[in-house]
């Protein structure tokens, strides 16, 4: 398809400006202007839809398509969220940051709060900041709560570690490394979860915090996890809770009553909200009452009255993680999803999210190896090392499945498996979807066995075929030339 | 009946799934959670209808103020969205996807992204971009950070007339590290040349300033370029990229890291987001930018194609070697930044940016002329300004939000001494009408 620059043509325009009503200002001196004008896209409103509509038609999503993308929690987003988000879009931020504007935005602020105190609910923490802007960013913030809490008990320059399992999502250690923190990786037993003897070696009174994804990446609740942390606190060490998994335990276990001091909830991931391609997210951070004094500004109180204010400056607070109040239109999504749903629905979500994933696991286990074969949370992990004795690859099946309309499951990741393929129904797919699913990975065994080609020819029906990665990289062609 | 949001199975299908596993229960699978420490109940209220649910929204959204007339922006900014936008960035082909990490099934998102960092790097003047930053703050941040790991130095300076919310983010993302940062205290609301000359030596990483800066000002950093260069050191500006349908483009100016907001691009105020962070830089230092990269190849049949690039500089891929933690970004709302540049296209984001400027430069003259009332800026400015009123700037506001308009950001919180300072902005949408009304108010609030 062509790109929209090359169906640019001189003169051209997709919308009428409003036409002025003041004077024409005198120009400014030529040191300030630009030589010319930046050479955007000239384009009709027509050529303009045509053209984006058309590239949609080229994208797999949770509307068109089952995404069983592991880790990412891929689950329908109700239509009505959208509706939501719009009833706030004329709303400045400013606005609330103006002496005397926080009377002007009680809706607003009233929400964050709420939502705040239901995310404190579902975690177990005490209180919630709603600033961190994905789930990475949530990580980042998290970690630097931690940071000013032991610098401010006189241990920052003690405390120079983090532990995190080799299973963690790759942000856990690169946001604890940009939050200035060295690694301690911690492998994984046998067991499905971070080796306890090699974890209790690797405790010092130099680790800072301990992070942990429960269920983790693989999908398996870590039994030892209060014994963890109780190690953890006996070092002065706390323990980090990567929420990217928490639509596996809705109301059935509380992050912070299980020893957990601060964590990161992704609300696109476990509340609903869209992923639109790769963001906008939302990462609030929830933390236990020793670390409140860190949390981020402006930090939103309910006073006497019940009006919503701004605290004051408060010299202990971390700061500012992001210019206003986090990505506000994807927390109304967020808490309209929560209210629908209901203490009732949200425990429903985490029992059938965990009800899909183990049926898939049973159902493919037969054809697929299982390193991990024990009960699973809301996602299974195989490995396609049967299927390699083939010649054949967890990214071969992943394109056999682009072509029969399924976007793939997670492949490579987590590192710890071999050929790893992780996959996520999400509680929002139906059995006949999933049944649908499994038989064209049942077909997509065989095949590796009848005629491995195949599958390394795959994908055939999408746009494009297989393409050179290497070839984008040597020549890092990132922006058009013409 | 069948209550459950979204969650489709039937009492029949749930026991036929169990049997399947070889379970007699659902609440058997979660028997890996050790009982003692199984969850109290939920205290969050019952579920209710999308009727409901929307009900409740509309309400929330009605106990904030309604039709403000905002001349506020300290960073986002009230402009005209095409409703193209809506329409567009709605195709739920692009809103229920995700980070395309599978190309063949994602070229609609890759091929919008590229044709966006191909915007980007036409709007800088600049040759490389990333598919987007959080915001404009964290941008800030994630340049200083990939101005650190390109010179190998510890230190950054700040121009004071960047954006202090934008300055407050750097601070907090580099307080753990051992990186040092300096700000120059602005002078008339502009950067004081003096004062940086007396800091800028061969251990400073990089010199951030913003342009239009907070008080509005508008400047030509070309010269201070040079100065940074001589000393190795980086120049990072942060950019507003409305005002760069006229103004002189970071390439040109010879800065080396552009960054800043997109909100104005497209995306509705929203209470401050989403939005989205830019970042774009001269190609040499491609491999030290944060985020997801998009580059042009071809299949196996020689077709064009797009794919995620560079990936090794990434968390999951390099983990704790990483050029920054970023994953999810604001990928929709960069689309949306997109369509609003193709929407104006070449010319008319000229013509918006010279409207902005008009309707400002006759707010400015409006209301300087008021007794009392100055403009504290001799240079020229862009669709802000900065006035000295003769009264306390906080009072003024707070007055002016009962009359339904927020007169601007008041200097004091931000700036020691400038409690009477004031910053108005005007964008294309406010009226001649509207600013005169705006005149006659402010003026009658002064004369109390």
């Amino acid at each position: 398809m062509q790109l929209i620059y090359e169906k640019s043509v001189p003169g051209r325009r997709g919308v009428r400006l409003p036409a002025s009503d003041v004077p024409s200002a005198a120009a400014l001196p030529a040191s300030l202007l630009r030589s010319e004008p930046a050479a955007l896209a000239e384009v009709s409103e027509l050529d303009l839809v045509r053209h984006f509509t058309n590239l949609s038609r080229r994208n797999f999503s949770v509307d068109t398509n089952f995404y069983p993308l592991g880790s990412c929690t891929m689950k329908y987003n109700a239509k009505v969220l959208e509706n939501a988000a719009v009833l706030f879009a004329p709303f400045h931020p400013m606005t609330a940051l103006l002496p005397g504007g926080t009377e002007f935005c009680q809706g607003t602020l009233g929400m964050l709060h709420d939502l705040g105190g239901m995310l404190a609910d579902i975690t177990g923490m005490d209180e919630v900041t709603t600033q961190p802007l994905a789930g990475a960013h949530g990580e980042m913030t998290g970690i630097l709560l931690v940071a000013a809490y032991h610098a401010a008990r006189g241990n920052k320059a003690k405390k120079k570690y983090v532990v995190v399992p080799d299973s963690s999502h790759g942000t856990n250690p690169a946001s604890a490394a940009i939050a200035g923190y060295e690694i301690i990786t911690v492998p994984t037993a046998p067991y499905g979860d971070m080796d306890l003897e090699l974890f209790k070696k690797a405790m010092t009174d130099e680790v800072a915090a301990v992070m942990m994804t429960c269920p983790n990446t693989l999908g398996l609740f870590n039994p030892h996890i209060k014994e963890i942390s109780d190690i953890a606190h006996s070092h002065d060490a706390l323990m980090y809770y990567d929420g990217a998994n928490l639509n596996a335990i809705m109301g059935k276990v509380k992050p912070g009553d299980v020893g957990f001091d601060v964590i990161h909830v992704n609300l696109h991931k476990t509340f609903g909200t869209p992923h639109g391609g790769g963001g906008p997210g939302s990462g609030p951070v929830g933390v236990k009452k020793g670390l409140i004094p860190f949390l981020p500004q402006p930090r939103i109180l309910k006073d006497d009255q019940g009006r919503f204010q701004l605290e004051g400056k408060r010299p202990t607070s971390i700061g500012r993680t992001a210019n206003f109040f986090g990505n506000f239109g994807v927390m109304v999504k967020a808490y309209a999803y929560m209210i629908m749903l209901g203490r009732e629905g949200l425990v429903r979500v985490s029992e059938q999210a965990v009800l899909n994933a183990n049926y898939i696991k049973e159902r493919l286990k037969p054809y697929y190896d299982l390193p991990y074969d024990m009960t699973c949370m809301h996602e299974c992990v195989f490995s396609a090392s049967r299927q390699l004795a083939h010649g054949v690859h967890a990214i071969d099946i992943a394109k056999f499945l682009i072509d029969r309309g399924y976007h793939p499951p997670t492949v490579y990741f987590p590192m710890i498996v071999k050929e790893a393929i992780m996959i996520e129904p999400t509680e929002t797919e139906s059995k006949a979807t999933m049944d649908a699913f499994i038989e064209v990975m049942i077909e997509a065994a065989k095949t590796a066995e009848t005629d491995p080609q195949a599958l390394h020819d795959a994908p055939l029906t999408m746009p494009i075929s297989r393409l050179d990665e290497t070839k984008a990289a040597r020549e890092q062609n990132v922006c058009c030339q013409w | 009946m069948n209550d459950s949001h979204y969650c489709p199975h039937t009492p029949e299908e749930i026991g036929e799934m169990l049997t399947a596993i070889g379970v007699a229960s659902v609440e058997e699978l979660f028997a890996p959670i050790p009982a003692e420490l199984r969850a109290k109940a939920l205290t969050i209220p019952s579920g209710i209808s999308e009727f409901e649910t929307l009900a409740r929204m509309q309400a929330i959204a009605g106990e904030n103020a309604q039709g403000m007339t905002n001349y506020i922006g300290g960073g986002f900014y009230d402009h005209i969205i095409p409703t193209v936008i809506d329409h567009l960035s709605g195709r739920a082909e692009f809103y229920t996807a995700y980070t395309p990490y599978q190309p063949e099934c994602s070229q609609g998102t890759l091929q919008a992204l590229f044709e966006y960092q191909t915007a980007i790097c036409r709007l800088t003047g600049l040759d490389v971009s990333n598919a987007s930053l959080y915001d404009g703050g964290t941008a800030c941040a994630e340049a200083a950070m990939m101005a650190l790991r390109v010179t190998g130095r510890k230190k950054i300076i700040v121009d004071g007339c960047v954006n202090p919310f934008s300055r407050q983010v750097l601070k907090t993302y580099l307080f753990n590290l051992d990186v040092e940062i300096v700000e120059i205290a602005p002078v008339k609301g502009m950067l004081d040349r003096a004062g940086l000359a007396g800091v800028l030596d061969e251990t400073v990483a990089a010199v951030l300033v913003q342009n239009p800066n907070f008080f509005g000002t508008v400047d030509d950093f070309s010269a201070l370029a040079g100065q940074v260069h001589a000393l190795g050191a980086l120049l990072i500006a942060s950019v507003y990229p409305i005002s760069l349908g006229i103004l002189k483009s970071p390439g040109e100016m010879g800065v080396d890291i552009a960054i800043g907001d997109g909100q104005s691009l497209g995306n509705p105020l929203s209470f401050g987001g989403p939005s989205f962070g830019f970042i774009a830089a001269r190609k040499s230092f491609i491999r030290n930018m944060p985020g997801r990269i998009v580059g042009e190849t071809v299949d196996r049949n020689g077709k064009r194609g797009f794919v995620l690039t560079l990936q090794a500089r990434e968390q999951h891929i390099k983990r704790h070697k990483a050029t920054s933690n970023i994953c999810s970004n604001q990928g929709l709302c960069a689309l949306r930044g997109l369509i609003f540049l193709s929407s104006v296209g070449r010319q008319g984001l000229a013509d918006l940016a010279r409207l902005n400027r008009d309707k400002a430069e006759y707010a400015k003259a409006r209301l300087s002329r008021i007794p009392g009332v100055t403009v504290l800026q001799s240079a020229p400015t862009f669709n802000e300004f900065t006035l000295c009123l003769p009264a306390s700037a906080e009072t003024v506001v707070t007055g002016m939000l009962k009359e339904g308009i927020a007169a601007g950001v008041p200097l004091g919180p931000y700036y020691e001494g400038s409690d009477n300072c004031l910053v108005v902005t005007v964008t294309e949408k406010r009226s001649k009408k509207e600013i005169d009304h705006f005149a006659r108010l402010l003026e009658a609030a002064l004369c109390n």
